[in-house]
C-alpha cells in the first residue's frame, strides 16, 4: 500500500496519464509537424544542424517554384479527377443501390458479388487494364482514368447506399407514392434527404479513395494528366532527394482531403433521421 | 355510387395464396372498416387497393375507373400508416403539405389547406415543430393532416392506432369518427381489433384467411353472423358455444341440460352447437322454472359489469352481469338464457342456421 492519501494517488495517476497522452500524440503528429514546416524553410534551414524547430520567417519560395514551374497543376488534375469519379460513381451507384435494395434487383446474393469486385487486388489488374487502355487509345487522358476511378469506386458506393437505403422506413417512400409523387420524385424528396448522412460520407470515402489512387495513376499516364502522388515521387532522386517540393506539394495534395473530411464530419452527426416512425 | 368496386381480386406473395377472390363495394361517403384476425389479408388488401402490391388476378375500380394497374399516384387516394411516416427532415407544415405540393397546388391554396386541416385536428400551435418534437398522439394528428388535405376521393387507414397507449386510442377513435362525419368522405379503415370495427364502422367486412367472411352494418354482424368464427370474433368477452342436439322444441347440451327453440331449426336429432352471448344470459329467480341453477367458478369485475365463469352444459361459459351481482367463487346462482338471441350453428360447416 502506498503512504500516500488517495486523492493524491489519483493525481498522480492522473498526471502521468496525461504525460503519456501529450507524449504519443506528438510521436504521431511531429511528423506532419515537420513536413509542414519544411515546406516554409529557405534550403539552409531544411539542412541545418541542429535542427530548425521552427521556421524564423514564414516564406513562400517553395510553393512559388511548385506554381512557376506547373507542379502544382497535378493537384489541380487530381481534383478534376477524383471530383469527377465521384460525382459519376455516386450518381451510378446511389441508383443502382436503390434497385438493389427496393426492387431486390439480381436476388439477394447480388450484392455481395458486387462488393466483392472490390476486394481484387488493384495491382492483379492493373496490367490488363493497360493492355485495353493502349488499344483504346486511353492512356494518359483524363476520362480514361475516370472511367477507371468510377468503376473502381461503384461497388463500394452500392454496397454503402444500400445499407443506408434499406433502414430507410418503406413507409415513408409507400407515403409519398400515394401523395402524389413519382418514383424519381420519392428517390429526390425521401431518400436523398432521408439518406444525406449515408451519401455525403460515402461519397467523401469515394473522393479520398480517388484521390489517393498511386497505382493506376503511375501506370496508365504519362506527362498529360499527372497526379499529384505521382509527381511527388518525381522528386525522389537517385542521388538527392528535394525536401522542399515534397514538403510543399504534400501540404497542397492534404489541403483537399482536409476539407472533405471536414465537412463530412458535420454530416456524420445522424441524429437527423430520428422521429420518422415511432422508436 | 360505389367508391371503391373490387371484384374478383386475388394476390399471391410468391406461392402464398393472400386473397383468394375478393368481391366489394364501398358506397360513397361510408365508413368501412376491414376486420380479421393477424394475418388474414386485411393490410394486402387495403395496399392493393392503393396499388402498393400489384394484384395477381382481379380488378378494381376508384370512382368509376378502372385503376387495377394504375399507379397510386394516379388513384385519388390518401393513405394514413400505423407507424405515422412523417418526414423527419420537415416541419409539421411541410408535412401536411407534401401531398399538395407534389401535386404542384398554388402556394396560397397549399396554405389555406394546411391551416384549416391543422385546425381540425388542434395542432394549429404545433406547426413549426419537427416530428422528433412531437408526443405519439400528436405524430398521428399530424399523420392524419396529412391525408385530409389531399381531398382526396378514398382515404385509408391501416392500424392508424395500435401504436397508441389505451387512453389515447379512445380520444383518436372519437376524433376519427368526427372527422369522418365532418369531411362525409369515403374512408376504408384496417383494423384487428373488434372494438375499433364496431364503433367505428359504418359496414364492416370481416376477413378470414384472404376470402370475405360476411360484410354488412355492425349489428347485423353481431346479431346475424353467418357463421361460427363471425359470431366468436364480434362481441367482448366472447360469445360462448356449447355442443348439443336438437330435441323436440328444445336443444339438449351434453350434461342433458335444456335449452328452447324458440323457433324450429335443423333436424330432430342432430349435432349443433349453440351459440349464447355473454349479455343475454341474466340472473333469473331461485325456484324458476326456466332457470338453471349453477355454480360460479371465477370472477372478473370490470368496473361497470362483472364477467363469472360457469360450468354448464358440458362446457363453461361466461356470463355478464351486473358490477353489484355480489357473486363469489362457490356461490350459487340461478341464470336465464336468452334463447331467442341464440346463434345456431351446424358444426359440419360452421355456418349459422
Ligand atoms: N411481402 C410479403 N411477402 C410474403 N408474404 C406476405 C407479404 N406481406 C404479407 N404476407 C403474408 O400475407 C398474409 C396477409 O398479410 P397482411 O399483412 O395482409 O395481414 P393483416 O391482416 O394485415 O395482419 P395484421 O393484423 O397482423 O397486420 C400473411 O400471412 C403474411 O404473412
Ligand atoms: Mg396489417
Amino acid at each position: 500500500m502506498s503512504a500516500l492519501p488517495f486523492h493524491r494517488r489519483h493525481d498522480v495517476r492522473l498526471a502521468i496519464r496525461y504525460a503519456l497522452a501529450i507524449l504519443i500524440t506528438i510521436v504521431f503528429v511531429f511528423p506532419v509537424y515537420w513536413l509542414f514546416i519544411i515546406s516554409f524553410k529557405t534550403p539552409d534551414e531544411i539542412f541545418a544542424f541542429p535542427p530548425v524547430w521552427y521556421p524564423k520567417s514564414v516564406q513562400f519560395a517553395n510553393y512559388r517554384v511548385l506554381f512557376k514551374d506547373g507542379d502544382a497543376e497535378t493537384v489541380l488534375n487530381s481534383l478534376i479527377l477524383a471530383g469527377a469519379s465521384t460525382i459519376f460513381a455516386m450518381i451510378l451507384g446511389t441508383l443502382a443501390a436503390y434497385s438493389l435494395a427496393r426492387f431486390k434487383t439480381g436476388g439477394e446474393n447480388f450484392a455481395v458479388w458486387i462488393i466483392s469486385q472490390r476486394m481484387m487486388p488493384p495491382v492483379a489488374i492493373v496490367f490488363p487494364i493497360f493492355l485495353l487502355y493502349v488499344a483504346f487509345g486511353w492512356v494518359d487522358s483524363f476520362h480514361g482514368l475516370i472511367i477507371l476511378y468510377t468503376a473502381f469506386n461503384l461497388p463500394y458506393v452500392i454496397w454503402m447506399m444500400r445499407g443506408y437505403i434499406e433502414d430507410i422506413p418503406l413507409e415513408l417512400e409507400e407515403s409519398a407514392l400515394v401523395d402524389g409523387c413519382t418514383r424519381w420524385e420519392v428517390l429526390w424528396k425521401v431518400v436523398f434527404p432521408m439518406a444525406r448522412a449515408g451519401l455525403f460520407a460515402t461519397a467523401v470515402f469515394t473522393f479520398v479513395f480517388a484521390w489517393n489512387d498511386f497505382l493506376f495513376a503511375l501506370v496508365l499516364t504519362r506527362t498529360e494528366v499527372t497526379t499529384f502522388p505521382v509527381q511527388v515521387t518525381h522528386y525522389f532522386g537517385g542521388q538527392s532527394n528535394f525536401w522542399a517540393k515534397i514538403a510543399a506539394m504534400s501540404v497542397l495534395g492534404t489541403i483537399p482531403v482536409f476539407f472533405a473530411v471536414a465537412t463530412m464530419q458535420r454530416f456524420l452527426v445522424r441524429g437527423i433521421s430520428m422521429g420518422a416512425v415511432k422508436g | 355510387m360505389a367508391d371503391l368496386k373490387v371484384s374478383g381480386l386475388h394476390k399471391f406473395y410468391g406461392k402464398f395464396h393472400a386473397l383468394k377472390g375478393i368481391d366489394l363495394e364501398v358506397p360513397s361517403g361510408e365508413f368501412t372498416v376491414f376486420v380479421g384476425p393477424s394475418g388474414c389479408g386485411k393490410s394486402t388488401l387495403l395496399r392493393t387497393v392503393a396499388g402498393l402490391e400489384e394484384a395477381s388476378g382481379g380488378r378494381i375500380e376508384i370512382g368509376g375507373k378502372d385503376v387495377t394497374w394504375a399507379r397510386p399516384r394516379d388513384r385519388d387516394i390518401a393513405m394514413v400508416f400505423q407507424n405515422y411516416a412523417l418526414y423527419p427532415y420537415l416541419s409539421v407544415e411541410d408535412n401536411i403539405a407534401f401531398g399538395l405540393r407534389a401535386r404542384k397546388f398554388a402556394e396560397a391554396e397549399t396554405q389555406k389547406r394546411v391551416a384549416r386541416a391543422a385546425e381540425m385536428l388542434g395542432i394549429g400551435a404545433l406547426l413549426k415543430r419537427f416530428p422528433r418534437e412531437l408526443s405519439g398522439g400528436q405524430r398521428q394528428r399530424v399523420a392524419i393532416g396529412r391525408a385530409i388535405v389531399r381531398d382526396a376521393l378514398l382515404f385509408l387507414f391501416d392500424e392508424p392506432l395500435s401504436n397508441l397507449d389505451a387512453q389515447l386510442r379512445d380520444d383518436m377513435r372519437v376524433e376519427i369518427k368526427r372527422l369522418h362525419q365532418e369531411l362525409k368522405r369515403t374512408m376504408i379503415y384496417v383494423t384487428h381489433d373488434q372494438i375499433e370495427a364496431m364503433t367505428l364502422a359504418d359496414r364492416i367486412v370481416l376477413l378470414r384467411d384472404g376470402v370475405i367472411e360476411q360484410q354488412g352494418s355492425p349489428l347485423a354482424l353481431f346479431e346475424r353472423p353467418a357463421t361460427k368464427f363471425v359470431a366468436g370474433f364480434l362481441g367482448s368477452p366472447k360469445m360462448n358455444f356449447l355442443k348439443g342436439r336438437i330435441g323436440k322444441g328444445v336443444v339438449t347440451l351434453e350434461d342433458g341440460a335444456k335449452l328452447p327453440l324458440p323457433s324450429p331449426k335443423g333436424k330432430e336429432g342432430g349435432a349443433v352447437i349453440v351459440g349464447i352471448r355473454p349479455q343475454h344470459i341474466s340472473l333469473g329467480a331461485k325456484g324458476s322454472r326456466t332457470a338453471h341453477h349453477v355454480i360460479v367458478e371465477l370472477v372478473q369485475p370490470t368496473g361497470t359489469r362483472l364477467h363469472a365463469t360457469i360450468p354448464f352444459g358440458g362446457s363453461t361459459i361466461v356470463g355478464e352481469f351486473d358490477a353489484h351481482a355480489a357473486t363469489k367463487p362457490g356461490a350459487q346462482l340461478a341464470i336465464e338464457i336468452d334463447m331467442s338471441r341464440a346463434a345456431i350453428i351446424d358444426p359440419a360447416t360452421d355456418k349459422v342456421i
